[in-house]
């Protein structure tokens, strides 16, 4: 490890951005997939990874990935829901790794919502 | 690398590392009150099972400082959802980890349920406990692993440093603490800025900056709990004290009782001397300064700044006369500047966010005079009968009522409050009426208590006032360094005067003896303890005094517990005869038949109390 000069204070501190934000809630975005028993058997735990994946890969620090239960409309599992701060969630249904990953850059990176792939729109009331 | 190659152990940034981060961090106290309730087991559990489900890559555990709440631990705080839950056991884990962590489904049952309320609150920051607090000293609390330097620099850590090192000059620093009015936080409530500026002007080199951590009020633990939350705050308050002032050399006294906050410390200072954050030269602007760490033996004398240097220097922790001041002759008769652990802590961000942003917070105004107000906050241990004990940082100013009833959520087992107990074996006791008072340095003074460290022990109306005092002498007989004899053999004859009152032999004049007794002591002796060790007597004194009398005149103890005062009866109307304190009765003191009455034999009766802790019908009554 070596000698910190100034600067490399702020290095540390944009490093640990990721850890630090999860910890103070502070997320720009937060992803939400859904694990019922209903999800989890229909491969939430494979869209879990991807979204993951996504996440690293785009090395964002700003989004939260949470899990909930069951969504209550379990023919249309896997499901995730994407709320972008101040915006009115959105639920995506019957996902596999490619949507996930349409909907990471669109939706979560750019703001649009993908809409062929959206449960249904307006239906969601933000908290 | 710099200076001392001592045992710098494999700096570790285990959260930090995994490129991609996790989804989830389970935040488990690893304070010494939670690690005493098993959270290593908790963590260890939570390991294996998150292992079992394959979400080892997904979820982290981060083993934290205090939480705060030691009432309920083990506690956890799962991020991103702020949920909080408590008291864990081994067998909640596999439930908890596929309900909450897998499916997203919070576990109510583990959550916590205000004493008043039904119903249980998810949110930490919703729970009352936490709400009205405000966290500066404590900044860091659960939510930095306090044994990885990189989690503390990413919120913010040595940036004060970085600041004075490139823009302040000494002066400027001194005048910044000044302005901010930030008072010492051991006891004396001294003006640090006023402290740092004697001794940065004292003639003398080498100069030695010194952290007090020899906490020792009976209860009292948030010095611990800041080293062990967050050492690196402290080392880089005091190399701010130390560029301040023109010192190159800090020492940390710490008592051996606190090995996890040592270890935490060593670990601290072997990550900032391979970062270059002490040593020579840091950050290259040429300012060279190291700490190392001095072990005390654990006497309360020695938090006492002239024993204590007498101590590091291996002498004897005896005081000495307070004319000679330690900021010009201190540690090896140099100049040298002692503050607290909490005073430390509180310094990066006074340097960080400016004097102004600190005076916004707390009483008074120290514009003009930096005795005029309390400003930031206080970090209390609440502790007695209160249903949340923990720990709290709340704003200067704040009421005892909102500290004891909104914080501490009140009195358990619906018993009515009678006295709060602050500032220690040197503080007093502050009655009901007084409950809206709010806190700072100059009120708790007035009233015949202090801030001292910031011991808070709440009693209710079980608890005997000359009881009380007759602990707290007790322990200072025993602390006592004997080195003065109004101290050394005036508290011994307090004490008793004190058994003589509990005892139910006191004459008539025994309490104003006690009050005269008590004067001198506190009026002749050599330094800080045997000048306040008679305020548990005098303010118990002050506002108990009808308490005292029941005990002389009546014979009477009020509170139930001075035992040659008091008489165990049976109260015929609620007994139902359940044999249950029968049984339990080591003298076989008690007699009856089953459904019918019993009765206590009052010569045979030792005034244990296990028949009154024992009975289901409260029917034993104590006078």
């Amino acid at each position: 490890m070596p000698r910190l000069k100034i600067e490399d204070l702020d290095k540390i501190v944009e490093k640990q951005k990721k850890t630090m934000s999860l910890r103070e809630g502070a997320g720009r975005v937060k992803i939400t997939v859904h694990m019922g028993t209903c999800g989890i058997s229909a491969g939430a735990r494979k869209i879990m990874a991807a979204v993951m994946s996504c996440v690293e890969k785009s090395g964002a620090s700003d989004i939260v990935i949470t899990t909930s239960g069951c969504a209550g409309f379990c023919s249309r599992e896997p499901m995730m829901t994407v709320e972008v701060i101040e915006q009115a969630p959105i639920k995506y249904m019957e996902l596999d790794d490619k949507k996930v990953g349409r909907i990471f850059d669109e939706h979560v990176m750019k703001g649009n919502i993908v809409e062929e792939y959206a449960l249904a729109l307006g239906s969601e009331q933000a908290l | 690398m710099n200076v001392t190659p001592q045992k710098t152990k494999e700096s570790k940034a285990r959260v930090g590392e995994r490129p991609g981060g996790y989804r989830m961090h389970l935040m488990l106290c690893a304070g010494t009150g939670c690690v005493s309730s098993g959270s290593y087991k908790i963590k260890d559990a939570l390991e294996r099972e998150l292992k079992k489900r394959g979400l080892s890559s997904e979820v982290a555990v981060v083993m934290t400082g205090c939480n705060g709440f030691c009432a309920q631990g083990p506690v956890m705080v799962v991020q991103p959802d702020e949920i909080f839950y408590q008291r864990l056991g081994e067998k909640d884990i596999p439930h908890l980890v596929e309900e909450h962590l897998l499916k997203g489904r919070p576990v109510e049952r583990l959550m916590y349920t205000p004493p008043a309320g039904k119903a249980a609150v998810p949110k930490m920051s919703d729970i009352g406990f936490f709400e009205k607090q405000r966290l500066l000293a404590l900044r860091n609390r659960g939510l930095i692993d306090p044994e990885v330097i990189d989690e503390y620099i990413a919120r913010g850590g040595y940036k004060a440093l970085a600041q004075v090192l490139t823009e302040m000059k000494p002066e400027e620093v001194v005048k910044e603490l000044i302005a901010s009015g930030l008072r010492g936080r051991g006891g004396g409530g001294f003006p640090t800025g006023v402290k740092w500026k004697t001794c940065r002007e004292a003639p003398g080199e080498p100069k030695y900056v010194v952290c007090n951590a020899d906490e020792g009020d009976p209860g009292a633990y948030m010095d611990r709990s800041i080293i062990e939350g967050d050492p690196h705050s402290v080392l880089e308050g005091m190399a701010i004290a130390a560029y301040a002032i023109g010192s190159s050399r800090g020492y940390i006294y710490i008592r051996h009782e606190y090995p996890l906050a040592t270890e935490r410390l060593e670990k601290g200072i072997a990550d900032a001397r391979e970062y270059g954050l002490l040593g020579k030269n840091i950050f290259d602007k040429g300012f060279d300064f190291d700490v190392g760490i001095h072990r005390g033996a654990g006497a309360f004398v020695c938090g006492e700044s002239t024993a204590l240097m007498a101590s590091m220097e291996g002498r004897p922790g005896e005081p000495r006369a307070k004319y000679i001041h330690t900021v010009e002759h201190g540690l090896w008769d140099r100049p040298t500047n002692l503050n607290n652990v909490e005073t430390y802590a509180n310094v990066p961000p006074i340097i960080l966010r400016g004097a102004e942003w600190f005076t916004s917070i707390g009483t008074g105004d120290v514009s003009e005079n930096p005795w005029g107000g309390s400003k930031g906050t206080k970090v209390f241990s609440l502790v007695g009968k209160v249903h949340n004990t923990g720990l709290v940082e709340v704003p200067m100013g704040i009421s005892l009522k909102e500290i004891v009833f909104d914080i501490g959520g009140g009195i358990p087992n619906g018993k009515k409050f009678k006295a709060v107990q602050t500032g220690g074996p040197s503080g007093g006791v502050i009655p009901e009426n007084l409950l809206d008072l709010p806190v700072d340095f100059d009120q708790l003074t007035k009233v015949g208590s202090m801030m001292g460290s910031g011991g808070m022990i709440v009693m209710d109306e079980t608890d005997c006032m000359v009881d009380i005092a007759r602990y707290f002498i007790d322990f200072l007989i025993g602390e006592s360094c004997g080195k003065c004899l109004p101290c050394r053999e005036g508290l011994t004859q307090i004490s008793a005067l004190l058994n003589d009152i509990c005892n139910g032999e006191a004459k008539e004049d025994t309490i104003e003896l006690l009050e005269e007794l008590s004067n001198t002591v506190k009026e002749c002796s050599l330094c800080a303890l045997g000048g306040s060790a008679p305020n548990p007597v005098l303010s118990t004194l002050r506002y108990f005094r009808d308490e005292y009398e029941a005990h002389v005149k009546d014979k009477q103890c009020p509170a139930g517990v001075c035992k040659a005062l008091i008489t165990y009866s049976i109260d015929p109307d609620k007994c139902t005869g359940c044999l249950l304190c029968l049984r339990n009765c080591p003298q076989d003191a008690i007699s009856g038949e089953k459904k019918k009455p019993h009765k206590i034999q009052a010569d045979l009766c030792i005034k244990c109390g296990i028949c009154r802790d024992i009975c289901t019908y409260d029917a034993v009554v104590v006078r």
